[in-house]
């Protein structure tokens, strides 16, 4: 019988994020769908009172706690440490967490003074069986594997955005707080604080329900033999201030930055999609000015909704992998965009 | 730091991202179809890693930097014809698959093994490097295993930037969620950073740098060791690509304010 430990970090706020609320609904599924399991929510933080709050009525059977001031901050030393003590007392087979940043950085390394197997990125855990099995993307988001495996304790990193967040009522529960060994050498590495990128204002929108993507087309020379750069970035900016989109770029738009060439400004490699960019999710998402075939096009893997705005209707990029393909100068229909959005 | 770092990079090779890639089930479990044959090139993220840790060592005098390499030696021999002439490094070669479908777990066992027997490699100054995922398994999770078995516990992942502080204390930005850098302080090496895409541009090819490196990677790659990858861990019941056609509606008689009010209309749907 599968004992499941599902981890959560707790923010600053004391409370959980959008990724731990699906990872919950996960593990709730999970334990549901295995005969006789058991499962158990561990949580990290500071004080981890109000996020044992927010999910007392998921149907864990225990809620166990590592908590102080050693482990408000996400550090791989830390959370690796917490982790294993909420694996080494819940005796889980079956550890479940979010796979994000938090997660990602500490719960492998966890997993291996546990003598774990580790899978990451999954994109769903289904029972067939009896049996768990896992879906999960190879070689950016190109090639889909469903996979198991015999040995536990096993280690899954759930990616975000592939089940609703549970949504349950708060309420009251029992808290385990195991004892907090704090390592002297934690200390080697303190987390100072949050750092937004050098731009004038936040472009990148996770939770948007656009992602409007920005490609070196914007740049290059128009039938005046000149570039707009400069009107290219008030178009882009003005277009993600009316709509709160997320920008993306492509890889080619952010290189030229890093080159040393005249480029849009507010862009960084954090905006940038694609084989060595992110794979963001959201419902909609218009390209401009984009070309470019598979390594741009693993970043639109989980765009539901897709539009292009390019002048060549052969491009790879748009054939076969938008919805909508206009062929017009994007200079143009951007312009009129915002004019009507106001 | 006056004696400088001891910067091991992992990198392992990827088949080049223009390739178009088909799974094929084999005796071994899967595989790509002509994987072989595929053109490869250093995982991307890794080599981002490589271009950082040469730039640190170019500024830390008494600085070295290895590539330790998990890869069949033949498509290893190949991409190194290239990345040799990018900057210098001292390569270690493992041979063994590059494949995306082996296990994290293995593989950092691999690479922790080779990264402890490099000959007067200093614990005290070591800085492990790699990329926070690879273009073929994409775990992001053998860096950590690797740190581990090494028993190295300041660990980063995501960063996008290493700053030598005046005390030889590592300011480092790590990417987190919502687009920002966690910061955090680190006293120093030993570390395990898993690097993003850095700050650096790819450096251009050197040949004489090419020539300097080659001279030692040659032999490297002659007495690359079997990883000795048992494989198996995973049972892989089925391995596809995704259907991903989309039937694209080319509209090409549209004026851009036409277009633009069907595009702002599908936004407000």
């Amino acid at each position: 019988m599968e004992k499941i430990l599902l981890l959560l970090g707790v923010d600053a706020e004391g409370k959980l994020s959008k990724a731990g609320l699906e990872a919950v609904e996960q593990a709730r599924r999970l334990a549901c769908s295995l005969p006789g399991a058991s499962w158990a929510v561990g949580l990290v933080g500071r004080d981890a009172q109000d996020a044992a709050r927010q999910v007392a009525n998921c149907g864990a059977g225990k809620f166990l706690a590592v908590t102080g001031d050693a482990f408000a901050s996400p550090r791989y030393a830390s959370d690796a440490a917490a982790a294993e003590a909420l694996a080494r007392r819940s005796e889980a087979t079956l550890i479940l967490a979010p796979a994000d940043s938090r997660w990602m950085r500490a719960l492998p390394g966890a997993a291996h003074r546990l003598g774990a197997a580790v899978d990451t990125h999954i994109a769903a855990v289904e029972v067939a069986d009896g049996a768990v099995q896992v879906r999960r993307w190879y070689y950016r988001q190109r090639i889909e594997a469903q996979q198991t495996r015999r040995s536990r304790p096993w280690v899954l990193l759930m990616d975000a955005g592939n089940i609703e967040p549970w949504a349950g009522e708060a309420g009251e529960t029992a808290l385990e707080a195991l004892p907090a060994e704090v390592a002297e050498s934690w200390d080697r590495t303190k987390v100072v604080g949050v750092e937004a990128p050098e731009t004038d204002e936040q472009t990148i929108r996770p939770d948007a329900g656009l992602l409007f993507v920005a490609g070196a087309g914007w740049t290059k020379k128009q039938p005046d033999g000149l570039s707009h750069l400069e009107e290219a970035a008030e178009l882009i900016l003005d277009f993600v201030r009316k709509t709160k989109c997320s920008l993306g770029s492509s890889k080619s738009l952010v290189e030229l930055s890093s080159e040393g060439q005249a480029v849009l400004p507010f862009l960084t490699h954090l905006h940038q999609v694609g084989q060595t960019g992110s794979t963001p999710r959201h419902p909609k998402g218009l390209a401009t000015c984009c070309h470019g075939e598979e390594p741009h096009v693993v970043g639109w893997r989980f765009i539901k909704e897709r539009r292009a705005v390019n002048l060549d209707p052969n491009c790879g990029w748009a054939q076969g992998k938008a919805d909508v393909l206009y062929v017009a100068d994007a200079f143009a229909v951007m312009r009129e965009v915002n004019r009507l959005l106001g | 730091m006056s004696n400088g770092y001891h910067i091991v990079v992992c990198a392992g090779i990827v088949p080049d991202p223009l390739q178009t890639l088909e799974p094929v089930t084999g005796p071994q479990g899967p595989a790509l179809r002509n994987e072989m044959m595929l053109p490869a090139v250093l995982d991307p993220w890794a080599a981002h890693a490589l271009y950082e840790a040469a730039h640190l060592a170019r500024n830390a005098p008494g600085s070295k930097v290895w590539l330790v390499s998990l890869s069949p030696k033949a498509k290893l021999q190949q991409v190194m014809m290239t990345i040799a002439q990018k900057v210098p490094f001292e390569l270690v070669a493992l041979d063994g698959p590059a494949s995306g479908f082996t296990d994290a777990g293995e593989t950092a066992v691999a690479l922790a093994r080779a990264i402890q027997a490099i000959p007067g490699l200093d614990r005290s100054r070591l800085l492990v490097f790699g990329g926070w995922e690879s273009a073929s398994r994409g775990a992001g999770a053998t860096l950590q295993m690797v740190g581990e078995i090494l028993g190295i516990t300041d660990q980063f992942q995501g960063v996008d930037a290493l700053e030598i502080q005046s005390d030889g204390s590592f300011r480092i930005l790590e990417r987190i969620e919502g687009g920002v850098h966690q910061v955090s302080a680190c006293a120093g090496p030993p570390a395990v950073l898993g690097w993003a895409t850095g700050t650096l541009p790819e450096p251009p090819n050197q040949p004489q740098i090419g020539m300097q490196n080659m001279r030692a990677i040659m032999p490297a790659l002659q007495g690359a060791q079997p990883a000795g990858l048992a494989g198996g861990k995973i049972e892989f019941l089925e391995v596809r690509i995704p259907s991903v056609r989309r039937e694209t509606q080319v509209i090409k008689d549209l004026s851009p304010e036409e277009i633009a009010k069907e595009i702002v209309e599908w936004i407000k749907e």
